[in-house]
């Protein structure tokens, strides 16, 4: 938001809030019993019955638009499907493996099923973390290797810096885990392949020695 | 009276807990204000279940950018995007307004509770 538009919003609020209408003053009331024990439990952490809340209480829908009677409620459709960690609480990996879902592949031949790539690659990850798999396997069931090839990665081992910051912040792996696929607080899905001893010492070694 | 009402939608908007909407669901808003239609909300997980991302994101060219398809309503009747489907033969087709356009007014575009969106602490720079 810019300087000018900030302003024009607080005297908005500053307005509303004086009790244009009597409506308004009951809404402000309402607010304020609502006002939190500033020494709960938990201040950061949003509570676990927030998750995948009905469509009309979720923020972005509009409550008052015809839209929200009849779109389907995320949580009927979850029910059917194999539980995960993170995002949508839905495991889609296994979901897809197990059947639950069928997703098409091609619009205009239903029958067709992907061509996956059996290939995994390790990256060695700097630090105390496990090294993280790539695999081609699960990808290739959703993608197609131009989604990824050249724009995203280049095809070559090792020849795509990474960093965690950077996925987190949405490039690399980031483009899709942490907006559609899993997100990154899932650590150990991509981090999955414990380090070789001789690494692991090492790096305990340099950290005790400081 | 009516700005009196579009004055407390917005104060409350502003003091509304932050939204927490499903993962994934893409706001798209780069022309409904200020048509004064709602912005259209994409939700991804109820679309993956039934097409796999390879259909949209290279059959129909999507780009992996919420907003960053340049998306109306001429395209989409000529059947092109959301129009591919949305025809009455492979989904509903578009006349139904409100079930696109569903977001509250002045949402801005968005990937729902992105890591970028969850953050505690803002990243990098
Ligand atoms: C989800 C993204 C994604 C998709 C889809 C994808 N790849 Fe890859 N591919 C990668 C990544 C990541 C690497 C590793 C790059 C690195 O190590 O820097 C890679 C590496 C490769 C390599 C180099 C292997 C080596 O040993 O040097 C080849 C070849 C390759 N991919 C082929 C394909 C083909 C063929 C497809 C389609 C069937 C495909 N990829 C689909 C992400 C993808
Ligand atoms: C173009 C989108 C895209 C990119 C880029 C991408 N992924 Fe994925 N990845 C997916 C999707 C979709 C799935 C299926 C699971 C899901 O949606 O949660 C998946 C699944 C996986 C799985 C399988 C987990 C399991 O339970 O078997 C791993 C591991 C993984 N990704 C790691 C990575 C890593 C590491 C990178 C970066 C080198 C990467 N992905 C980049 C889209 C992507
Ligand atoms: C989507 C896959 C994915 C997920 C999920 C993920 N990481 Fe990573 N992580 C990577 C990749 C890829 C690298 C870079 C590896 C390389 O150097 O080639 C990396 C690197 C790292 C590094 C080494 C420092 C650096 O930036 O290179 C640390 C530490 C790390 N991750 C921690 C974590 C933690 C903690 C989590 C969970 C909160 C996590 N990662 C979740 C893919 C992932
Ligand atoms: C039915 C069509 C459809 C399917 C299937 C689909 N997407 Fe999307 N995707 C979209 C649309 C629409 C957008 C938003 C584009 C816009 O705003 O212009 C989008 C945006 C994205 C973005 C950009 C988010 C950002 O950071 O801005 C990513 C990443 C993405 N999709 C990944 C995926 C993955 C991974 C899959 C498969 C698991 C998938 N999509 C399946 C239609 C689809
Ligand atoms: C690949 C085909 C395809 C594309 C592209 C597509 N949709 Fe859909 N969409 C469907 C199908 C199929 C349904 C389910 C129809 C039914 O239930 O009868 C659906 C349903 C929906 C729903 C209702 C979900 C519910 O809760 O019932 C919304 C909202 C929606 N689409 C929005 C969009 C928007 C916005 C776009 C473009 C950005 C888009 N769709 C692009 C196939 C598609
Ligand atoms: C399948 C989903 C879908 C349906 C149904 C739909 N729209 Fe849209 N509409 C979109 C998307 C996506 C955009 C792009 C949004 C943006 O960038 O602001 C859009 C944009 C618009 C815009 C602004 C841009 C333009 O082209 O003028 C108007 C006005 C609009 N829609 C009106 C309508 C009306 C009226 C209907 C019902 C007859 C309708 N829409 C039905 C998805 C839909």
């Amino acid at each position: 938001m810019n300087k000018p538009s900030i302003t024009v919003f607080a005297a908005l609020i500053t307005l509303a809030f004086l009790g244009v209408t009597g409506s308004s003053h009951a809404q402000a009331a309402a607010l304020s019993t609502e006002k939190q024990d500033p020494n709960r439990f938990n201040r950061l952490l949003p509570p676990k019955d927030k998750r995948t809340p009905p469509v009309a209480e979720d923020g972005i829908h509009d409550p008052k638009g015809a839209g929200v009677k009849v779109l389907q409620e995320p949580r009927e459709a979850f029910g059917v499907l194999i539980k995960g960690k993170g995002g949508n609480y839905v495991d889609w990996v296994k979901s897809l493996d197990k059947k639950k879902i069928k997703p098409l592949y091609d619009l205009d031949d239903p029958e067709l099923v992907p061509m996956t790539v059996d290939m995994n690659i390790v990256r060695e990850v700097k630090g105390t973390m496990p090294d993280v798999v790539f695999p081609h396997e699960q990808h290739t069931q959703w993608l197609e290797c131009a989604n990824c090839h050249p724009a995203i990665f280049i095809p070559q081992k090792g020849a795509n810096p990474m960093s965690m910051v950077d996925i987190m912040l949405g490039n690399k792996c980031g483009v899709c885990h942490g907006t559609v696929a899993f997100p990154v607080t899932e650590c150990r899905r991509c981090h999955s392949k414990a380090k070789p001893m001789k690494a692991r010492q090492k790096v305990s070694a340099k950290s005790t020695r400081k | 009276m009516l700005l009196a009402a579009a004055l407390t939608t917005l104060t409350l908007g502003a003091y509304a807990p932050p939204a927490n909407a499903e993962y994934g669901d893409i706001v798209i808003n780069n022309y409904s204000d200020e048509a004064g239609m709602r912005p259209p909300i994409f939700p991804h997980w109820f679309h993956r279940i039934r097409f796999r991302c390879k259909i949209c994101h290279s059959d129909l060219g999507f780009k992996f950018k919420a907003g960053g398809n340049d998306i109306n309503m001429a395209k989409i009747i000529n059947g092109e995007f959301c129009g591919a489907c949305h025809n009455g033969e492979i989904a509903w087709s578009i006349e139904n307004c409100e079930v696109c356009h569903s977001a509250k007014p002045g949402t801005p575009t968005q990937v729902h509770r992105s890591t970028l969106q969850t953050l505690i602490m803002p990243l990098g720079k």
